[in-house]
């Protein structure tokens, strides 16, 4: 058997040799499992599935931002030919057991507004439910919408996030305020000592910056299929969902449906990114309507409902001040955020800020002398909640673009800079300012792979040489570095954030008496690759191969203890559960083996799938004779029960500290504003891999992701709260013609914490992205007097500033 | 009214409604669901087909214009023996695609795509699938895909 931690090197071709060596799988770019039923067509999302007899809902959302109902005529619809019923909220406001959930109430006062599947007597969001229609097919249902009269008496709307601070207009009435909650990061004594560093320091820099909402947009919408069970008393709901786990409990609690009659089944899911970690009003509204009328109810996300009603992400104005001394050593660092909300709390819509407030510090030495601070306020637009990176991108965005706001104060290369504060390699595991300690990290390493690809002196100089007075073409070079907080999490931790549920994870491993074996999984995969993976695990622990393995998840039948995937958690918290499951039956199949070869366990040895007596090279029982044993049960150890199977729930000691280093270049016409991402480099230290070949995709998709954010979209909102931008056609999800290919540098430092080494990786590109993009923009534009760019730097925001910093030189000229 | 498309090789006659969209038509009364919805403004191209073998976004086509056509969804790519096709190899083995919604469109406007151009730079390959959105991949993957497809 392979040992991951022997594997751990500096470069991928070392790696591969060690592995070869240990003739294991972990560390090897296998192909998907899951790919062919993907390739072909035959894999069945929630929107393929055949129900017969299912009624399709359609939902009428509002049409303004806040409005109070004044009446509501559903008749024409129920009327139409095909319409089976029609639903008011009215009409359902006793058919809920509590209101949706919030699940992380961050502070003892949070507000929190009761949010129902469709609102009674205002709404709160172009895109709130009204009413819910149900149809023979989803035209019907579709065309009856149109038919459906409300009367509105409408209010105004709540966009800005300060003037909302203001209660001018108080959205939800019966909290008295718009203000949700004000949470501060507290450290002791923190607050005294960073006045004195900001009142003290050689430098200071104080700036704001936005970070504009954004659509998750995964390319599968949301869909829901209620299938009741009328005489036995059962449910099932199928859901395009990352957490069926966290569904199911909610579902029951909010229902008040008995949780050992709810089943929760995630067929093939087309993405999530975040925006599929919650409970939405569709789901109850399938569920509750196909338990009282005993006949299964469906429901299908068109795209611009997706837009409206599916989470947004991201919202959050940043107010920062980093000081520093002479050196550029940071001193202090003060952080205010406001963050939005949305109109009411979804699941985890609180804590998103919070996520965040542990990384402002990034991936330097911080003294004590941090201050934070988040207050959070409704608005009348969709929920925000969860999105790729959740407050922890939006973190890593303002330390990073202060660090470059510090490096041009000080007239020094931000590369220097970041090197002059880098949490040192010997330094960890490292305790840092505010309490967390960081498992492993080596900046300078990652950093200096980063240089070396990019060539960074050679672009530096590059620059120097376009960057002329006149030049209409300017090169901009961006480095950004991050730690990231993931693998959530410690139960304990979780806990001390008055988060409501636990950050564990169940893994059951059983050989089948044909030494088949089956992984049992509660993390739910929608694109990660976890049976690719987790079959490679159990075939390195077992010595098969990852085909014998088959890997069982999203269905709460089969899977029924789990947490479910998000934060990057699904391999340090799932994936290392799987393996201590493996080991755990391994023990059990080493008791078995010994008894049926009279020799003694701690002289048997288990490697390629066979067990030997050490010594004694013929005496050999495969694990195939071992599971066969089990199986029959024909002549055990006295007291040792039959199979082999073995089930462990893993609380992680810690998170997991992915980090790394993104550099790029940039080039912006300043005639047009286009900007041309010449080259992008991304080194994303996750610990060992199991599987790079996944790694590599998931760092790609998560730097367009960030890329993304800097350059191309925006949830935009006018002033009286209509989503501008509600299709594919208005909001800019990237083709493959408007990005850069990326190359991926390696650079691997095992975390310590668990027994695989790993870390999480599935938001790691994303949170390096953006900043590395916008410090490579604002880094062409500089020498023209221009100090920051708003996201996303299209190419009418990037014209515009360059206009202005124009004509304020001929101001200054003149 | 009554619409006849040959999907992948077979003849299949439908009573459908004048409105009916071309992907509605293949989903809904072939029953081929694995040609997937992704908008409703023609932006996504997750709904990718051949109509007489050029690849087009079948939510912009409807049944009725289909009719008496030739369509070819993802079902009819690979060989009957299980053989993928070297499109949908390439991508499998260039990890072209993660959650897989936008693959079967994917698929479809590659192969297409190639038809037209056996030998695409990197650019082209970019520029031709301009029209079909992935939100996991970052494209890297698609992109080597369709080029290993086209050096294979």
């Amino acid at each position: 058997m392979t040992d991951l931690h022997e594997l751990t090197t500096d470069n991928m071709e070392a790696s591969e040799e060690s592995i070869a060596a240990g003739n294991g799988v972990l560390g090897q770019r296998m192909l998907r499992k899951e790919d062919p039923a993907l390739l072909t067509g035959e894999a069945i999302f929630t929107n393929d599935m055949k129900v017969p007899g299912a009624l399709y809902m359609a939902v009428l959302r509002s049409p303004h931002a806040h409005a109070r109902i004044v009446s509501i005529d559903t008749s024409a619809a129920a009327a139409l030919d095909g319409v089976h019923s029609v639903y008011s909220g009215a009409d359902l406001a006793d058919s809920w057991a509590a209101p949706m959930p919030c699940a992380w109430p961050v502070t003892d006062d949070m507000k929190n507004p009761a949010h129902y599947p469709l609102a009674v007597s205002k709404v709160a969001y172009v895109g709130d439910g009204v009413c819910a229609v149900l149809a023979v097919n989803d035209s019907i249902a579709h065309d009856a919408l149109d038919l459906i009269n409300v009367e509105y008496d409408v209010l105004p709307a709540v966009i800005d996030l300060e003037k909302s601070l203001s209660d001018v207009i108080v959205i939800h009435e019966e909290l008295g305020t718009n203000r949700s909650y004000t949470w501060p990061l507290v450290i002791e004594d923190n607050e005294g000592d960073c006045q004195k560093a900001m009142d003290e320091s050689a430098y200071v820099v104080k700036e704001r910056y936005i970070q504009q909402r954004l659509i998750p947009m995964a390319m599968e919408p949301r869909a829901v299929v209620a299938l009741p069970q009328p005489f036995g008393g059962d449910m099932t709901l199928y859901s395009s969902t990352q957490v069926p786990h966290i569904l199911k409990v909610m579902t029951a609690l909010t229902l008040g449906i008995p949780e050992h009659q709810l089943r929760v089944v995630c067929p093939a899911v087309g993405g999530g990114f975040g925006s599929k970690l919650n409970v939405y009003a569709e789901e109850l509204l399938c569920v509750q309507l196909a338990q009282t009328l005993k006949v299964p109810v469906r429901w299908n996300e068109e795209r611009s409902e997706n837009a409206q009603a599916t989470v947004h992400g991201r919202g959050q104005i940043q107010d920062i001040e980093l000081a520093a001394d002479e050196n550029g050593k940071i001193t202090g660092l003060r952080v205010r955020l406001i963050g939005d909300m949305g109109a009411y709390l979804q699941l985890v819509t609180p804590g998103v800020p919070l996520l965040g407030a542990f990384l402002y510090g990034g991936v330097y030495q911080i003294p004590k002398a941090f201050d934070f601070s988040c207050t959070s306020v409704f608005t009348t637009m969709t929920p925000t909640d969860a999105y790729r990176g959740a407050g922890r991108p939006e973190a890593t965005y303002a330390i990073e673009h202060a660090m470059d706001a510090l490096a041009r104060k000080m007239n020094i290369d931000p590369l220097v800079l970041r090197r002059r504060n880098f949490i040192p390699k010997e330094a960890f595991p490292y305790e840092a300012y505010t309490g967390l300690v960081y498992d492993s990290g080596d900046h300078d390493k990652a950093a200096t792979i980063a240089e070396n690809i990019l060539d960074y002196d050679a672009m530096r100089a590059k620059q120097a040489a376009q960057n002329v007075e006149g030049s209409t073409k300017r090169l901009g070079i961006g480095v950004s570095t991050y730690f990231e907080m993931c693998g959530l999490a410690p139960s304990r931790v979780l806990a001390s954030l008055n988060y409501s549920a636990g950050g564990w994870e169940s893994a059951t491993v059983r050989v089948l008496p044909t030494s088949k074996i089956q992984v049992v999984t509660g993390t739910s995969p929608h694109g990660q690759g976890h049976e690719t993976a987790w079959s490679m695990i159990a075939a390195d622990k077992f010595g098969v191969d990852p085909s014998d393995v088959d890997v069982l998840h999203s269905d709460t039948a089969i899977a029924p203890m789990g947490l479910d995937t998000y934060g990057s958690r699904s391999l340090p918290v799932g994936g290392v559960a799987v393996g201590l499951a493996c080991d755990k039956v391994i023990d059990k199949a080493r008791k078995i083996a010994a008894h049926q070869m009279e020799a003694n366990e701690d002289d048997l040895e288990f490697a390629g799938g066979m067990f030997t007596v050490k010594g004694s090279p013929d005496k050999t029982m495969a694990l195939a004779a071992v599971a066969f044993e089990a199986f029959t049960a024909h002549n055990l150890p006295d007291g040792l029960e039959p199979n082999l199977e073995m089930q462990v729930t893993y609380d992680p000691p810690n998170f997991s500290w992915p980090f790394g280093t993104h550099m790029c270049a940039v080039e912006i016409d300043t005639e047009t504003g286009n900007i041309e991402v010449l080259q992008y480099v991304a080194v994303d230290d996750c610990g060992n891999k199991v599987n790079p070949l996944i790694v590599d995709g998931q760092v790609h998709g998560g730097v367009i992701q960030g890329l993304a954010q800097a350059l191309f979209e925006e949830a935009r909102y006018d002033e009286d709260g209509n989503l501008l931008s509600s299709t594919l056609a208005e909001y800019l999800v990237p083709a493959a013609s408007d990005v850069p290919p990326i190359t991926v540098g390696e650079s691997v430092t095992p975390s310590p914490t668990n027994s695989l080494g790993v870390k999480g990786v599935g938001e790691a590109g994303t949170i390096g992205a953006a900043p590395c993009i916008m410090n490579a923009v604002v880094d062409a534009l500089s020498g023209l007097g221009i100090q920051d760019i708003q996201m996303p730097a299209s190419p009418l925001n990037v014209w515009n500033a360059i206009q202005q910093a124009q004509a304020t030189n001929q101001e200054n000229n003149a | 009214m009554e619409v006849s498309v040959t999907i992948n090789g077979t003849v299949q006659t439908h009573d459908v409604e004048p409105r009916t969209l071309l992907v509605q038509y293949i989903r809904d009364n072939a029953g081929l669901t694995g040609t997937n919805i992704g908008c409703d403004t023609s932006s996504c191209g997750a709904c990718s087909i051949h109509l007489n073998g050029e690849a087009v976004k079948s939510c912009t086509v409807l049944a009725v214009q289909a009719d008496g056509q030739e369509v070819r969804t993802i079902e009819g790519m690979a060989d009957a023996d299980g053989t993928l096709h070297p499109m949908q190899q390439a991508f499998m083995e260039n990890h072209g695609l993660q959650c897989g919604y936008c693959t079967p469109g994917m698929v479809m406007a590659a192969t297409s795509l190639l038809a037209e151009n056996a030998n695409p730079s990197e650019h082209d390959v970019r520029i031709g699938l301009e029209g079909n959105l992935c939100r996991c991949t970052g494209y890297h993957n698609i992109v080597k895909s369709v080029l290993a497809a086209a050096s294979a």
